[in-house]
């Protein structure tokens, strides 16, 4: 008979580190999409998750079992992720010096035709993790959580742990930071 | 440069490619090997660690202070012996109990 989430995570309570497998095999690909949106390289993906799983297991006695636990397992990963990019925030790229030719014949392209500039080019996906890398990192976890994915408020606030009015003023903050960063693109570019 | 077109069309670019949900092989192994290696958190040796850290300062101030005492000038040195202040203070009453040398 198949043992339910509580039963494994109650094992795990009890010291059957054993059960905590079939949790980390179930949700391991959700945290994995989640880590890729934050990471800046695939080497970091792996170390980000890892940690998301280790800070799960030793916080996993604050898991009350009121929400789901993939939603607290949610939480643990995007506050780790969040950790993550405050703490290659030194590192995140300044300018747009090194466009490549996909992106700026996209970027042309969109230019002179908009509407024919399409957003499933590779191109479009790769400038788009450029202007991302640019941005803080509060910035970037919200319009990441808020245009990316859709996500209310509330849902932002509850992920993060920030209050509701925090969350508004960085969704703010984080949208004229966006068009800054846009704006850079135009003046390197077209100036 | 349209901004307003240009940021709607990068995030409609997002939304349209999703990260990849791909998961390194035996990853679960590796967490639980993890696990399994992280050292025991032992109470009673967080305590010991934290007080050989403690002993290093505490022997530093003592040998400071020590010196400070030993190497300090001697500004005010005391005018009378410590046992003839002790004597006064004791025999203070006493000594206001005795009849005066005046003549009545």
């Amino acid at each position: 008979m198949e043992r339910t989430e509580a039963e494994m995570i109650a094992a795990v309570l009890k010291g059957d580190t054993a059960s905590f497998e079939p949790l980390v095999e179930k949700y391991s690909p959700r945290i994995f999409a989640t880590a890729r949106r934050y990471a800046r390289h695939e080497s970091e993906v792996e170390d980000i998750v890892q940690q998301v799983w280790l800070k799960a297991f030793e916080k996993l006695s604050s898991f009350r079992g009121e929400a789901p636990f993939e939603h607290w397992l949610m939480r643990v990963a995007v506050r780790t992720c969040y950790d993550s990019l405050r703490a290659h925030q030194r590192n995140r790229e300044k300018t747009f010096s090194e466009l490549t030719e996909p992106e700026e014949d996209w970027l042309d392209r969109f230019v002179s035709q908009p509407d024919a500039a399409d957003e499933n080019a590779q191109a479009a996906r790769l400038l788009v993790e450029r202007v991302l890398g640019q941005l803080s990192p509060p910035a970037r976890l919200i319009i990441t959580l808020q245009e990316i994915e859709d996500r209310s408020v509330k849902e932002i606030a509850q992920l993060t742990g920030w209050s509701v009015p925090l969350v508004k003023v960085r969704a703010f903050r984080a949208r004229a930071e966006m068009r800054k960063v846009l704006s850079k693109i135009g003046k390197e570019k077209y100036l | 440069m349209n901004l307003a077109q240009l940021e709607r069309k990068l995030i409609a670019a997002a939304r349209a490619n999703p990260p990849s949900a791909r998961v390194p092989y035996a990853f679960e192994k590796r967490i639980l090997a993890h696990l399994a290696a992280r050292p025991m958190l032992d109470r009673w040796e967080l305590w010991g660690r934290a007080l050989w850290r403690a002993a290093a300062p505490c022997i530093a101030i003592t040998v400071l202070l020590g010196a400070w005492s030993f190497f300090a000038p001697q500004h005010n040195t005391p005018t009378t012996d410590l046992s003839q202040q002790l004597e006064q203070t004791l025999l203070a009453a006493v000594d206001q109990d005795q009849p005066s040398d005046s003549v009545e």
